[in-house]
C-alpha cells in the first residue's frame, strides 16, 4: 500500500518519458497518475485507524543489512495528514500547470518525481531512507525552478539547493552520530524503535545531535535567520512549484521537527524551547512587517509563509513548559496542513492573476474582481483563512497553538498573537489593492479562470472550509499519534 | 632464486597482461593503426580477470600466499584491486577507441597502457618496499609517454614532461622515506606470513610515546613517504601538476590517472598504513596527519573547481576533491589506545568508495572523451545544448555528476555515507562535517555543468551524434553501475568486507 503511494508518481514519471513528446498526452498522463495517487491516499485516509496510538500499514524489508538499514514504511496520524496534503497539492500542481508549453513532458516527469520524493519523506520510518528521500527531492526542484521559473530563476534555484544541502549536511552527520552512539549490538535507524528507546537520555552528545537535526529543519521550515532562500525561490518558481514549495516542502521541516526533535529528543527540545520561542516571535513579527512592504504579489505570499511558520515554531516551544499539553502540538500539526492548503490557494490565485495580467506588481492591479470573480473569491477566502478568520482552518490551528503555548510562554504568545493582527492588515490591504478599487480599462478584456484553474481552486476551497467548520475530521487523525510523540517527555 | 610453478600460477594475471602487451606492441610494427590492438587488450583483460577470479577462489580455500621470494602476496585485497583496475582501464580504452584515430601509433598507445596497468596491478600485492618502488615506476613511466602522445596538441608534450619531472621528484621522496624505514627496522618486508622473516612493523621496538610517530626516523620516513605518495594521489599540497597534466594530456590518460592510478595508490597507502604503521602509538599520529590533509584536499579541490572554465581542469580539481573524501576513509583508523571499535569500517568504506568512484568517474570521463574528441575543445561552454543534441551523453554525464555530488540514489551517496560513518566512528566527527559541507559546495559546480547541458541552447552546431556501439556500451554499463550500486550496495559491501579483512 505505502510502497505504491510512494512510487505511483514515479511510475507516471517514467511512463511520461516513454509516451513521446505530445504535450496533450503528457498532461493527461500526469493528471491520471496524480488522481490515481489521490484516490489511493483517500483510501488510506479513510481506512486509517484513528483510535490507535501506534503505526499502521507497516512495510519492512532489509536494505543494507551490514548497517541495519531497512526499507521501512509506516504511517501514523502526522504522516497521514501530510500525505493527504501532498496528494491534494499534487493534483492542484498538475492542474495549474496546464498552460505550461515548454518541454511539457520533462516538466511533468520532474513534477511527479518531486511528489514521489516528498511522499517518501513523510512515509519512511527508517532514518536513512528518510534522508535519501529528503535529498532526492532537491534535484527535481532545482530543475523545475531553474528551467521553468521566471526572473532570476537560476540564481534562486541554486540558492535554495545550497541552503538545503548545507542544512542537511548537519542532519547527515547527526544521523550517523545517532547510529554510532547506540550500543553495537542493537544499532538501528528505525525511528519507531528509537522513539521508544528514550535515546535522549542514554546517548552521549544528544544535545549536539539534536541541534544537527534542528539546523536542517530550521532551514527548510524556515526559521529566522535561515529564511533568505524562501522569498527568492517562491517568487521565481513557476506557479505549481510555488504551490509545492509553500504547500509541502516547508512542511517537511515542520514534520521533521515534530517527528525527530520532539519525538526522539524531547528533553533537548525542551532545553532549546526558550530559543524557539524567541525565534517564533521573530519569524512571526519580522515576517509580517516585511510582508506589509511587499509590492510583488508572490513575494508577499512568500513572506507571509515565513510569518505563519513562526506559529509552528511557537507550538513546538511549548515543550519548555512544566505541564506538557498536546494542544499546542496538535495546533502546530494542524497548522502545517492548513497553511499548506491556504498558501497553495493563494499561490494558485496569484499565478492565475499573473497569467492574465502578466504583472505581479500590486499597484498595477486593481478592480480585478469584476473581471475574474472566481479567482477573486478564491483569493479572498484564502486571505481570510490566512489571517485566521473563524470557520476557516487557519483559525482552528492558530487558536490551538495560542491556547497551548500560553501556559509556557505568555509573552511570546501575546507577541505572536499580534502577528495575527498584522496579518489581518496586510491581507486585507493586499486584497483591496488587487481585487477592489476602480475597474481598470487595461484589464477590461480579461477572462476568469479556465476549467483547470476552477478545479484547482475548488479542490483547495473544500478542505479550508471543511476543516474550519469541523476540525475533528483532521484532529481525530492527528491526536493519538501526537499524544504518543509528546508522551516521550512525560 | 628460481621461479617455481607456484610463482607463475600466482603471477598469472600479470604475466598474461605482459604477454598480450608484447603481442600488441610487436603487431603494431606491422599494423600500427589497426583497432586489433584494442580488441587484444580487451581479450587480455578478460583473461587476466578470469585468472584473478581463480586466484580469489584459491585464496578462499588456501588462505593468502606469498610468492616470488616473499616479494608479492596473493590475498583478497590485492585481487580485488587487480580486478577493479583492469575493469576500469578496459572500459576507458574501449570508450576511447574512436578517438584513437587522432593518434599515429595506436598500437603503441594501447601497449603502453597495458604495461602501465601491469605496474598498477602489482602495487596492491607488493609485499616489500623494493617491489612497491619498482611497481610504481612501471606504472608511471608509460604514463609519461602516453601523456605526451598527442602530436597535434601543443600542451601534450608539456604535460608529459611535467608528469616526468613530478614522477621523478615524488619517486625520490618515496625512496628516501623507504630508506628511513629500512634504517629504523633493518628490513624491507611490509608483509610476511613467515615468522622467520619479520616485517617492519614487528621490528619497530623501543618506540617512545612522547615523540610523534614513536621515533624520529619513523617520523621522517612517514612524512617523506606520504609526501611521495601524495604527489601520485594528487593530495594538497602536492596537487599542482594535476590540472596541467589532465588538461594537456589526451583525455584518456586523464581518465586512467584519475581512476586506475588513484585506486592503486590508495590500495598501497592503506596497506602500508595498516600493516607497517599499525602500532597504537603511531596510528593516532598518522590518522591526524591524514585527517588534516583530507580536510585541506577536499576544501581546496572543491573551491578551486568552482572557477574552472575548462572541462578537463574541472575534472582534475574534482579528482583532487574526491581524493580528499577517500583520504577521510583512510584516516578513519578506529583504534583507541589498542581498543579497536568497528575497526573494519575505514578500509571497507575506502574500498567501497573507490569502486563507486571508478564507476562514476569513468562514466563522466567517457562523456568528456567523446565530446572533446568531437568538438575539439574542452571548454565547459562546448557542452551547451548537449541535452537536446545527445540525450544519452547528457543523461550519463548528469547521473555521474550527481553521483560525484553524492545525491541519492547513486553510489556516490552510499559511498559518502560509509566514509563519513567510518570517520564519525573513529572520533573524527569534525572531519565528517567538513566533508559533508564540501559535498554541498561541490553541488554548485557539478550542477552548473548539468544546467549548461539542459538549459542553454547550443553554441556549437548541435548536429547529429553518432556514438559507436562500443562507446554506448561503456556509457550504459558505467551509468548503470553508478545507479545499481547506489540502490543495492550490499553485494559490493560483502565483497569489500572480505577484501579488507586481508589488511586488518
Amino acid at each position: 500500500m505505502l510502497t505504491s503511494v510512494i512510487f505511483i508518481p514515479s511510475v507516471g514519471s517514467l511512463l511520461l518519458l516513454l509516451v513521446g513528446k505530445n504535450p496533450r498526452i503528457s498532461r493527461l498522463v500526469a493528471l491520471f497518475f496524480v488522481i490515481l495517487e489521490l484516490i489511493l491516499v483517500l483510501i488510506l485516509f479513510v481506512t486509517f485507524d484513528r483510535s490507535t496510538t501506534g503505526y499502521s500499514f507497516i512495510e519492512r524489508a532489509n536494505w543494507v543489512p551490514l548497517f541495519n538499514i531497512q526499507y521501512l514504511l509506516a504511517v501514523d496520524g502526522l504522516s497521514v495528514s501530510l500525505v493527504f496534503l501532498n496528494a491534494i497539492l499534487g493534483v492542484v500542481a498538475v492542474l495549474i500547470s496546464w498552460t505550461i508549453t515548454e518541454k511539457v513532458r520533462e516538466y511533468f516527469a520532474l513534477l511527479l518525481l518531486l511528489q514521489t520524493a516528498v511522499m517518501g519523506v513523510f512515509i519512511s520510518m527508517d532514518m536513512f531512507l528518510f534522508f535519501v528521500f529528503w535529498e532526492l527531492e532537491l534535484i527535481p526542484m532545482y530543475f523545475l525552478i531553474a528551467k521553468w521559473g521566471s526572473g532570476r530563476k537560476e540564481y534562486s534555484a541554486m540558492k535554495v539547493l545550497l541552503f538545503t544541502l548545507i542544512g542537511s549536511a548537519f542532519m547527515f552527520i547527526s544521523i550517523i552520530a545517532l547510529y554510532l552512539s547506540q550500543p553495537v549490538a542493537d544499532r538501528t535507524f528505525d525511528m519507531m524503535i528509537l522513539a521508544e528507546r528514550d535515546i535522549s537520555g542514554l546517548i552521549p552528545y544528544a544535545g549536539l545531535i539534536s541541534i544537527g537535526f534542528l539546523v536542517a529543519f530550521a532551514v527548510k521550515l524556515p526559521i529566522f535567520p535561515f529564511h533568505t532562500w524562501l522569498p527568492d525561490a517562491h517568487t521565481d518558481a513557476p506557479t505549481a512549484i510555488s504551490v509545492m514549495l509553500a504547500g509541502v516542502l516547508l512542511k517537511m521541516g515542520g514534520y521533521g521537527l515534530i517527528r525527530i526533535n520532539a519525538g526522539l529528543f524531547p528533553e533537548q527540545l525542551s532545553d532549546l524551547a526558550p530559543l524557539l520561542a524567541i525565534a517564533a516571535v521573530i519569524n512571526v513579527l519580522y515576517g509580517a512587517f516585511i510582508v506589509v512592504r511587499q509590492t510583488d504579489i508572490k513575494r508577499l505570499i512568500a513572506y507571509s509563509s515565513v510569518s505563519h511558520m513562526g506559529f509552528v515554531v511557537l507550538g513546538l516551544s511549548s515543550f519548555g513548559g512544566s505541564v506538557i499539553s498536546t494542544t499546542a502540538i496538535n495546533g502546530a500539526a494542524l497548522q502545517l496542513f492548513s497553511h499548506g492548503i491556504i498558501t497553495a490557494l493563494l499561490f494558485v490565485c496569484a499565478g492565475l492573476i499573473y497569467e492574465r495580467t502578466h504583472t505581479r506588481y500590486i499597484p498595477d492591479m486593481g478592480g480585478l474582481i469584476a473581471r475574474m470573480p472566481l479567482i477573486g473569491i478564491g483569493f479572498i477566502v484564502a486571505g481570510l483563512a490566512s489571517l485566521g478568520l473563524p470557520s476557516t482552518s487557519g483559525f482552528v490551528a492558530e487558536i490551538l497553538i495560542f491556547l497551548g503555548a500560553y501556559n509556557t510562554y505568555p509573552l511570546a504568545t501575546a507577541l505572536c498573537a499580534f502577528g495575527v493582527v498584522l496579518a489581518a492588515g496586510y491581507v486585507l490591504w493586499a486584497i483591496q489593492r488587487t481585487l477592489f478599487g476602480p475597474s481598470l480599462k487595461r484589464w477590461a478584456d480579461l477572462n476568469d479562470a479556465s476549467s483547470s484553474g476552477k478545479w484547482a481552486i475548488a479542490l483547495l476551497l473544500i478542505p479550508v472550509m471543511v476543516i474550519g467548520i469541523y476540525p475533528r475530521i483532521l484532529l481525530d487523525v492527528l491526536e493519538n499519534s501526537l499524544l504518543r510523540i509528546v508522551g516521550g517527555l512525560a | 632464486m628460481g621461479l617455481s610453478g607456484l610463482d607463475i600460477a600466482l603471477l598469472s594475471p600479470e604475466i598474461a597482461m605482459v604477454v598480450f602487451a608484447l603481442v600488441v606492441i610487436f603487431s603494431g610494427l606491422k599494423w600500427p593503426n589497426s583497432s586489433i590492438s584494442v580488441y587484444t587488450f580487451l581479450l587480455a583483460t578478460a583473461v587476466s580477470i578470469c585468472l584473478s577470479v581463480f586466484l580469489w577462489l584459491r585464496v578462499e580455500s588456501n588462505g593468502p600466499e606469498m610468492f616470488m621470494n616473499d616479494s608479492l602476496i596473493a590475498d583478497h585485497y590485492a585481487i580485488f584491486f587487480k580486478c577493479l583496475i583492469l575493469t576500469a582501464i578496459a572500459l576507458i580504452i574501449l570508450v576511447s577507441k574512436s578517438s584513437f584515430t587522432e593518434f599515429n601509433q595506436r598500437a603503441e598507445f594501447v601497449g603502453l597502457a597495458m604495461l602501465s596497468s601491469v605496474g598498477l596491478m602489482l602495487l596492491p600485492s607488493a609485499a616489500d618496499l623494493i617491489t612497491i618502488f619498482v611497481a610504481i615506476e612501471l606504472a608511471s613511466l608509460p604514463i609519461v609517454v602516453l601523456a605526451a602522445f598527442s602530436t597535434h596538441e601543443g600542451k601534450s608534450g608539456e604535460s608529459g614532461l611535467k608528469f616526468l619531472v613530478l614522477s621523478a621528484i615524488s619517486s625520490a621522496l618515496l625512496l628516501y622515506g623507504f630508506a628511513f624505514f629500512y634504517g629504523a627496522s633493518g628490513t624491507l618486508q611490509v608483509l610476511s606470513l613467515d615468522s622467520s622473516n619479520p616485517t617492519i612493523s614487528e621490528m619497530l621496538v623501543s618506540l617512545d610515546n612522547d615523540i610523534p610517530f614513536g621515533s624520529i626516523p619513523i617520523l621522517i620516513a612517514t612524512i617523506l613517504s606520504v609526501s611521495g605518495l601524495g604527489f601520485k594521489l594528487s593530495i594538497v599540497p602536492f596537487q599542482m601538476w594535476t590540472p596541467d597534466v589532465y588538461e594537456g594530456a589526451p583525455t584518456t590518460v586523464g581518465a586512467m590517472l584519475s581512476v586506475a592510478s588513484k585506486a592503486a595508490g590508495f590500495a598501497l597507502l592503506l596497506r602500508v598504513l595498516y600493516t607497517v604503521l599499525n602500532h597504537e602509538m603511531i596510528s593516532d599520529d598518522w590518522s591526524l596527519l591524514l585527517a588534516i590533509l583530507a580536510a585541506i584536499t577536499m576544501s581546496i579541490g572543491n573551491l578551486v573547481a568552482i572557477v574552472q572554465k575548462d572541462l578537463k581542469r574541472l575534472l582534475a580539481y574534482s579528482a583532487i576533491a574526491q581524493a580528499g573524501y577517500v583520504l577521510v576513509g583512510v584516516a578513519s583508523f578506529a583504534d583507541f589506545g589498542g581498543k579497536q571499535i568497528s575497526y573494519e569500517l575505514g578500509p571497507e568504506s575506502v574500498l567501497f568508495y573507490l569502486t563507486g568512484y571508478a564507476a562514476m568517474n569513468v562514466a563522466a570521463f567517457s562523456v568528456v572523451i567523446l565530446t572533446v574528441y568531437r568538438n575539439q575543445t574542452s571548454e565547459i561552454k562546448s557542452l551547451e545544448g548537449l541535452g537536446a543534441s545527445s540525450p544519452l551523453l547528457a543523461g550519463v554525464l548528469s547521473v555521474s555528476l550527481l553521483a560525484l555530488v553524492g545525491v541519492p540514489p547513486t553510489v556516490g551517496f552510499m559511498g559518502k555515507f560509509f566514509i563519513f560513518n567510518a570517520a564519525v566512528n573513529a572520533n573524527l566527527s569534525w572531519l565528517a562535517i567538513i566533508g559533508v559541507i564540501n559535498s554541498a559546495i561541490s553541488a554548485y559546480y557539478y550542477l552548473n555543468i548539468i544546467k549548461i547541458m539542459y538549459l542553454r541552447s547550443p553554441s556549437i552546431s548541435g548536429g547529429n551524434w553518432r556514438i559507436a556501439l562500443s562507446s554506448s556500451l561503456v556509457l550504459v554499463i558505467t551509468a548503470g553501475a553508478t545507479l545499481i550500486l547506489g540502490i543495492l550496495p550490499q553485494p559490493l559491501l560483502d565483497l569489500v568486507g572480505e577484501a579488507s579483512l586481508s589488511i586488518i
